[in-house]
């Protein structure tokens, strides 16, 4: 097995720029835990003889578009052509460690050291330039791959002729200069992504897709419900069917063979007999065990007392929101193969967090953690739940018990069945308006859903916001089902709670919902996307409920902000909502690659319209109620509303989030647009036919 | 009982020793290492697995072996020309930006292929209803009706060029 080191060796011709990336600091303003920094050098990026461009990170493209904007941005600081970057995403072996692949902070965080990086490697080539075309360094010129003199431009040298013979390292300490952010070429620039053409002729790889001699598939053997426990299993006449391997290590029963249909038929063969989980709640009580069992609440953000507030209010209102339980549910259901050796381990996964893998599976095996190396290629969508790699931990299982590739390729079923659910959530809030309609009093809890998103974008004197549990930290351990980070965690609902009870006192204040916000908004930013997603609209705003079924939303997402308007059509009858239009303007500070942002935009306000109208999940005492796409309803073509996005320019601020901050908006705006069509507010998520004729009754 | 099925797959004659009960997807994907094809529910729900078969999109991941004896299978793989030249859909789809994580490009590929050939000349209600039984979940609906759209116009114009 290449270990990384030996990579470095026998690639060690051409210029190599490596970092200590000062994670620790970069980290520093975020709340994750880390277990390990980078305890040795990781290359970032490789130029070679040839003059091609390798470029090492450790994250992943799953579809958010790293695998263009990131070479994009490199691009552009080396000043080389983005056709000779090289990305190679997610493998441990050659990648620097990365924490993974979430929270919209890919560009946000990565994107500054690996600039360095290019600084890094400009700074050199410009000093082996300088002695080549004997030119003083500071004369010298990069452009397109070229090194050239200032003073006359035919004198020049390219990054390849530098590069040959050279074995060069070069460590990002952070002290070379780099261009300012202006005239941009390549990054900025609206670009076409790079990983298309592989992806629209099926030559694309997914962790599925791997193949490799002698490698069986395996089907597992999987619990009615969670909490069963295996009680016995006859696998006999599984076993007997031509070509099948079963596997047996403790907990674990799987039936294995060369095509993964045949193991799935004799699997199918497979008696068993299970315990029943214990008592537990279900759907129909689930809010009520939360509201009972709930964990220490946190302050997020305070200001002013909260009876100062109360007693300046003219009116108080007060509502309890609420959101169930729903699935990531990738098109990709998790997979994994893994070759375990007497050596380590080789995993080709799909996963958002290929370093965390490389952990738990040495933890499995019991070997170092550089003996294991973890390959990933393109997911097939995440949105939060691929951090959780159990697929891979199977994989490694069964593969160091047959001695063989072993891969393991979730079924739909097995994907609902394992998934983190974003968690049901309470918010209960309270908030009033004083006489001259201000809103002077704020007091939000917001309970078992985390606490992203939760501080209103508004100046409010008086407030109060807290939070208890979440999808984070120990919030996980007091749900009844597993939970994780659904795309945008936590913003989603504290924005549907959040924004539904800003209109309810827009309207008790007499105002319209737009310009109640704009007045409250707590900076420029705000109120620019506010603008911004209005001029888009091009409707008139009045005091709520119109009838026209207008609706507006905002706030703030991974240091990005957002606003949303939208038009639906509600069916008095039926209950069904039909969204007729959706606008969305977001400051998202630099943006790396327009084209790449408005298509995250889009895809956020259309995945948003699941979460909003259809999709949950039931449960009783373990069972999952929604195992396929037949119960499970997801947006499809004919939901399709008419979609526009706009960036609003700001580049001084660097890159922030841009994948999330859209989806947030969905059930805020939608329920905002509801109540003005029907003149009923509507508690809880989603919004589903049956609720909006509840409501309506 | 395994025995010997053969049909075509992408223009290429091939032989599988299968069960004719076996389904096509994972002959597809196993057997002849096609991978291009994706698994995204096994219950015709998500679209993932659509090829054609002579000329019609269908789920592989329900369709037996067995029934495409003698026929013509269409996979991802085989839209483009041999010289690697972009079907129009999948150049549309490409340009349009119809892709993010890519997993539900190949069923959205064949299932474009197959409804431009019986419908030359969609209104994007058309394309939005024959599109309707494949699901993506990164929200991308909008650029592929616009992408299937354009594709039209294109076959279209190569249709009437002499
Ligand atoms: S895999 Fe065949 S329709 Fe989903
Ligand atoms: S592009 Fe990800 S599912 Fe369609």
């Amino acid at each position: 097995m290449t270990t990384r080191r030996d990579f470095l060796r026998i690639s060690g011709m051409g210029i190599v720029v490596l970092y200590t990336m000062d994670i620790r600091e970069l980290m520093a303003r975020r709340t994750f835990q880390f277990r390990d920094y980078p305890k040795d050098f990781n290359a970032y990026l490789r130029i070679g003889e040839d003059g091609r461009v390798a470029f090492f990170t450790g994250k992943i493209e799953m579809g958010q578009g790293v695998y263009t904007s990131l070479p994009q941005m490199l691009a552009e600081e080396l000043d080389v052509p983005l056709s000779s970057v090289d990305p190679i995403l997610g493998d441990t072996d050659l990648c620097p460690w990365d924490m993974g692949t979430f929270g919209s902070m890919s560009t946000r965080f990565f994107g500054p050291p690996m600039r360095q990086a290019a600084a890094e490697a400009k700074a050199v080539l410009k000093d082996l330039a300088a002695e080549r075309l004997g030119v003083p360094p500071d004369r010298l010129g990069t452009r397109d791959g070229v090194v050239y003199d200032v003073a006359d431009p035919a004198v020049s040298v390219t990054y390849a002729e530098l590069a040959r013979g050279q074995r060069i390292e070069r460590v990002v300490r952070g002290e070379v200069s780099r261009d300012e952010p202006t005239g941009y070429t390549v990054s900025g620039v609206a670009t076409e992504r790079q990983d298309g053409r592989a992806k629209v002729t099926g030559q694309a790889r997914y962790a599925a897709d791997i193949r490799l001699d002698g490698m069986l598939s395996a089907r597992i053997l999987r619990p009615p419900a969670h909490g069963s426990r295996l009680r016995d299993a006859d696998t006999t006449r599984a076993a007997s069917v031509e070509g099948v391997r079963v596997v047996r290590d403790g907990d674990l029963v799987a039936v294995l063979h060369r095509h993964p249909d045949v193991a799935q038929e004799a699997l199918g063969m497979v008696t068993a007999t299970w315990d029943p989980p214990a008592e537990g709640p279900g759907s129909s009580n689930i809010f009520e065990y939360l509201e009972g069992n709930l964990p220490e609440a946190r302050v997020v953000s305070e200001a002013g007392s909260l009876s100062a507030g109360r007693a300046a209010s003219e009116t108080v209102r007060e509502s309890t929101f609420r959101a169930n339980y729903m699935a990531h549910a990738p098109m990709e259901p998790h997979a994994a193969l893994a070759s375990v050796d007497g050596q380590g381990a080789t995993i080709w996964a799909s996963t958002q967090n290929p370093f965390t893998l490389r952990r738990e599976a040495a933890e499995i095996l019991g070997c170092p953690e550089e003996d294991v190396r973890v390959i990933t290629p393109f997911v097939g969508g995440g949105f939060g739940g691929k951090t959780e790699n159990d697929q891979a931990h199977e994989a490694v299982r069964l593969s160091r018990a047959v001695g063989a590739p072993v891969q393991v390729a979730w079924t739909r079923e097995e994907e609902f069945f394992y998934d983190s659910f974003r968690p049901a959530t309470i918010v209960h809030v309270a908030s009033g308006v004083d006489h001259a309609g201000r809103l002077v009093f704020w007091d939000y809890r917001n309970l078992h859903g985390g606490n992203r998103s939760s501080d209103p974008v508004y100046a409010i004197p008086h407030h109060r916001v807290t939070s208890a549990g979440g999808w984070g930290g120990s919030g996980p351990r007091y749900h009844p089902l597993r939970v994780g980070a659904w795309r945008g965690p936590g913003a989603n609902v504290n924005h549907f709670a959040i924004e539904s009870q800003v209109d309810i006192m827009a309207e008790v204040a007499g105002r319209d919902p737009l310009s109640f916000r704009l007045e409250h908004a707590k900076d420029e930013r705000v109120r620019g996307v506010l603008r911004a997603a209005a001029d888009l609209f091009g409707e008139e705003w009045r005091a709520g409920p119109s009838g026209r079924g207008h609706g507006v939303a905002s706030g703030a997402d991974a240091g990005t902000v957002v606003a949303a308007m939208a038009e639906v059509d509600v069916d008095r009858k039926t209950g069904a909502v039909r969204v007729l239009r959706v606008v969305c303007a977001q400051d998202m500070g630099e943006v790396i690659n327009p084209e790449g942002a408005r298509m995250q935009m889009e895809g956020g306000l259309i995945q948003g319209l699941g979460y909003a109208l259809r999709e949950e999940i039931h449960f009783d005492r373990g069972a999952i109620i929604e195992r396929n796409f037949d119960r499970y309803e997801l947006p499809r073509f004919s939901w399709l509303p008419s979609i526009e996005v706009t960036i609003v320019d700001n580049p001084a601020l660097g890159p922030q989030g841009g994948g999330e901050p859209s989806v947030t908006m969905v059930g805020a705006v939608l329920a905002n647009a509801i109540h003005d069509a029907i003149g009923k507010r509507m508690h809880e998520l989603p919004m589903t036919p049956e609720r909006v004729l509840a409501a309506l009754a | 009982m395994r025995r010997a099925i053969r049909f075509t797959v992408n223009g290429r004659p091939v032989e599988v020793d299968a069960e004719p009960g076996r389904l096509l997807l994972w002959v597809l994907r196993s057997d002849l290492g096609l991978t291009g094809t994706k698994y995204g529910c096994g219950e015709r729900e998500c679209g993932a697995c659509t090829v054609l078969v002579d000329g019609r999109p269908v789920f592989s991941c329900r369709q037996r072996v067995g029934s495409v004896e003698g026929r013509e299978v269409m996979t991802a793989e085989g839209v483009a020309s041999p010289d690697g030249t972009l079907h129009p859909v999948q150049e549309a789809l490409v340009e349009h930006g119809g892709l993010q994580c890519g997993f539900c490009t190949p069923g959205m590929v064949m299932r474009a292929v197959g409804f431009l050939r019986r419908n030359p000349d969609p209104t994007r209600e058309d394309i939005a209803r024959g599109m309707e039984t494949n699901l993506c979940r990164c929200g991308t609906y909008n650029r592929i009706v616009d992408a299937v759209e354009q594709a039209a116009r294109q076959l279209r114009a190569q249709e009437d060029r002499p």
